[in-house]
């Protein structure tokens, strides 16, 4: 009995049940009107309809909108805070919860779910590339769950930057909350649907062939699956994610500083996440119009990408590169959003490891800026071989190249903060070096997909593949892992064992430098990508073969560091404060942090990065009134 | 941002076995309010803006014949719209909560004719043409796509100013607002003027600028 109002008590089981509920009522609700209205039934209209009923029905039944409901009726609702009364305090992390850090928590072990669940996908269609011919996934199912590999990690990638910035900036800048903790609660409830609703998009109709990208006309034309319509749909409502979340952390930011926390004084991480949030809460608008279109051309028949209409009074018709355009303004500066983050925990922890100061930290905050705003003036690099005009080409490739200038900056950083330092390799140390070695084989084969005369070649080849793996994982996969290792005691207070990490690191480095070199290799060698088959004659099979190898190799890994996060939180509690000797303030109290994060505030007094230098402070406690 | 700027104010504060909770004066609020809506409106230009590029995209120098005595009435009732809510928020900033009622109401009943004007008469629901040219259908390529998109997605903002004014409106004859604090009211008040600014840049895109093709 008790163990059933428990669970009836859980957010999470009620956001299922009301999109369950939700789909159902959308569903019938398009049937009957257009029974009533004498329309025959149309799939893609009850799809469509269900999916937008499903995600309000889920937000409303998790209950992250109760608080604002009764404030449109006029009733003030104080914030809830603490642990549920009368539940185990387990459940919180299952439910709505305002606490920034629970928030965190639930966006990190989301993320890691997710992140499983595209693993397994990637596992399978590896196992199907092992060797030349068709194995056990037709060439549809192949396409589908390529698709679906890549969008749902994005939504892992989406949903850790969520973790890392949720989590880690209120304490780093001594705030006890974000600006707003039911926006808060929102953008992370809101991404459940989304991703809920992307992977019935597997299952549900069909499927869906277009990649992750959705170009139409695929995405668009009489017949294409129904299941690309819920992949666009949940990628939709996962924008209102980003958007709330980087508003959110914007204001946060803004005005929610601890006492004489300048900006050059602010956490390294701080400004990453700043220029993360700047291209989320802007960039994220225009796929979202993006979708949308793609939506209304499929259910309404607007023909914003067809180029076929003709009416015979010369009316313009559609056009599907306006697509790729509108899409690609997102998502390359979306990729920004993937790295900024991990970028910015390589900055933070280089020092703290190296016990030297952050190298040139005015250059590394602004560079994080420098790469959010280039990084809206190079989109059309995606698509130098797909017929845009030519006029576009050159600005494109050149200011695709400047990127580099802001990316080298902190490589330069990075090297000069490493070197002279008193380095410790510690799991969390491992990881960022990590990720320096496979961010850089991103970084220095991306110019080469960015000048034109090579990218002709390279496009849509495997090296592209290579490339983006090589910077995702750099970017975000490793300093990802190495955030978690590293803030691991601060939050559940127990230390993590330190042989397993390393064991993790070994296993993950060296794979994932083989997989993203053989997938170059085999690029340059004439494999396509999104394509479930190839020539043996192309000599590849062998390679082929160790990249399905080391992608097992790394799944592996990555349970290892699941099994050594769940059995570390049942040893003994770590006694040292600061393991780490970090002069960061959540680390000069000791953990986990109380609910609003500080006993008392602080005030900033000093450099935040002045490792090895005597006498230095950062933070000190604000001294209380009457002391 | 200066050290100023985030000051604590220790009356607001409170420390417990949670920790030190910064508790945020209505001030505070209302400057954290007004932040993230404004961060909002930002973000809603990139909605709009590429809307209005992919009109300059597929339309070009040409557009659909529409008609301008229509779009002159929806506009300027809009645009008169905006004067009574500003109407209203002075009110009840001077504590007139009649006039800032009736105001809004006004700001309400024009906010319905605009929707009455787009999506009835000139989307065709109620199927009635003025001048002699066709109404335009969604499914007429390029033009039909874009007009039925760009006033599509700005009626759904319309359709929530309507329910944010009928929100306040509603608390307000509650009392739920003062003089010093009405954010809500301010809140309203800024998403429709936006709303409204957004017309007045989707109107001479859709309506004047290019040469009309019959
Ligand atoms: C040094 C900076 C970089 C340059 C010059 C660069 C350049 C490029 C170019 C030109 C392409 C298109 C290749 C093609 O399809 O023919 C591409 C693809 C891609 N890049 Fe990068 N890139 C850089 C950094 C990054 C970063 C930091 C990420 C972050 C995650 C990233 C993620 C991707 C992804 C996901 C794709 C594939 C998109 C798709 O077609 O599905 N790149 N890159
Ligand atoms: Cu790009």
């Amino acid at each position: 009995m008790r163990q059933l109002r428990i669970l009836f008590s859980l957010g999470i089981v009620w956001a299922l049940i009301g999109q369950a509920a939700g789909a159902a009522a959308g569903l019938f609700l398009v049937r009957a009107i257009r029974a009533a209205a004498n329309l025959p039934p149309s799939a893609e209209a009850e799809l469509v309809i269900a999916a937008m009923f499903s995600v309000f029905g889920s937000l409303l039944f998790s209950g992250v909108l109760t608080d604002w409901l009764k404030w449109c009726v006029g009733i003030e609702t104080p914030l809830r805070h603490g642990d549920p009364d009368g539940l185990p305090a387990w459940t919180r992390y299952f439910s709505v919860d305002y606490n920034h850090k629970v928030i965190g928590i639930q966006y990190g072990v989301t993320s890691i779910i997710v992140l499983l669940v595209g693993g397994i996908l990637a596992i399978i269609f590896r196992l199907e590339l092992s060797w030349p011919g068709e194995q056990f996934l037709t060439p549809e199912s192949y396409n589908t769950i390529f698709s679906a590999h890549g969008i749902i990690m994005i939504a892992s990638i989406l949903l850790g930057v969520g973790a890392m910035v949720n989590y880690l900036v209120p304490m780093m800048i001594g705030a006890s909350d974000m600006a707003f903790p039911r926006l808060n609660a929102f953008s992370y409830w809101i991404a459940i649907p989304s991703a809920i609703l992307i992977m019935a998009g597997m299952v549900i109709g069909d499927g869906w062939e277009t990649g992750w990208v959705g170009y139409p006309p695929l995405s668009t034309i009489d017949g294409s699956p129904l299941g690309t319509q819920l992949f666009i749909l949940g990628f939709y409502f996962n924008g209102f994610s980003s958007i709330a979340g980087a508003i959110n952390l914007l204001v946060t930011v803004m005005i929610m500083r601890a006492k004489g926390m300048s900006l050059w004084r602010m956490p390294i991480f701080v400004w990453a996440a700043i220029a993360t949030s700047l291209i989320q809460f802007t960039a994220t608008q225009t796929v979202g119009a993006a979708q949308l279109m793609v939506t209304t051309q499929r259910v309404l028949k607007l023909g914003f990408f067809d180029p076929t209409f003709s009416n015979g009074l010369g009316w313009p018709a559609g056009d599907p590169i306006l697509y790729q355009h509108l899409f690609w303004f997102y998502s390359h500066p979306v990729v920004y959003v993937f790295v900024l983050p991990g970028l910015g925990i390589i900055s933070e922890l280089l020092p703290v490891y190296s016990r030297k100061p952050l190298f040139g930290y005015k250059w590394v905050a602004l560079s994080s800026l420098g790469i959010a705003l280039v990084g809206f003036l190079v989109w059309a690099h995606h698509m130098f071989t797909s017929g845009m005009a030519d006029v576009l080409r050159i600005p494109f490739m050149l200011a695709t190249l400047l990127v580099a200038i802001p990316t080298g900056v902190k490589f330069f950083s990075w090297v000069g903060t490493i070197w002279g330092g008193k380095v410790t390799f510690e799991t969390p140390m491992l990881f960022v070096l990590g990720a320096i070695s496979v961010f850089l084989i991103g970084g220095l084969t991306g110019p080469i997909l960015g000048t034109i005369p090579t990218d002709l070649h390279l496009h849509d080849s495997y090296w592209v593949v290579g490339h983006f793996h090589a910077t995702m994982f750099g970017g975000f996969v490793f300093p990802f892992f190495a955030a978690i290792y590293y803030w691991y005691p601060k939050i559940t207070g127990h230390m993590y064992n330190e042989r397993l990490g390393k064991i993790h690191f070994w296993l993950m480095t060296p794979g994932f430098w083989l997989m993203s070199l053989g997938q170059m290799q085999v690029g340059i060698w004439g494999m396509r990508r999104r394509i479930y088959d190839y020539d043996p004659a192309l000599g590849i099979e062998f390679t082929h073969a160790l990249i399905t190898l080391s992608a097992l190799i790394i799944g592996w890994s990555v349970l290892i560091m699941i099994y050594n996060l769940i059995t570390s939180s049942r040893t003994e509690r770590v006694a040292a404060i600061n393991p780490w000797g970090s002069r960061s303030p959540e680390w000069q109290v000791p953990s986990p942090l109380p609910e609003f994060n500080y006993y008392r505030p602080f005030e900033v007094v000093g450099e935040p990065y002045d490792y090895g230098v005597p006498g230095s402070v950062y933070v000190r406690d604000v001294p209380a009134a009457g002391d | 941002m200066s050290a100023a700027a985030t000051h604590h104010d220790q009356a607001h504060d409170h420390a417990d076995e949670h920790g030190h909770a910064h508790v945020p004066t209505y001030l505070e609020t209302l400057r954290a309010n007004r932040l993230g809506l404004w961060l909002f409106c930002i973000s809603e230009v990139f909605l709009f803006v590429a809307l209005i590029v992919v009109r300059f995209a597929l339309w070009g120098n040409t557009r659909p014949e529409l008609d301008q005595a229509l779009g002159l009435a929806t506009t300027s009732v809009l645009l008169i719209s905006s004067y009574f809510m500003v109407r209203a928020e002075v009110a009840i900033a001077h504590g007139d909560r009649d006039k800032f009622l009736n105001s809004l109401l006004v700001t309400f009943v024009l906010g319905v004719l605009f929707l009455v004007g787009v999506v009835g008469f000139e989307w065709g629901l109620f199927g009635i043409t003025f001048g002699d040219h066709e109404l335009l259908k969604p499914t007429d390529g390029a033009f039909g796509a874009v007009f039925f998109g760009m006033t599509g997605i700005h009626a759904l903002h319309v359709v929530s100013g309507l329910f944010l004014i009928l929100m306040v409106y509603i608390n307000g004859r509650r009392g739920g607002y003062s003089t010093e604090r009405h954010w809500g009211v301010e809140a309203c008040a800024i998403y429709w003027h936006y709303v409204d600014v957004v017309w007045v840049f989707f109107y001479p895109i859709l309506y004047l600028i290019g040469t009309p093709v019959h």
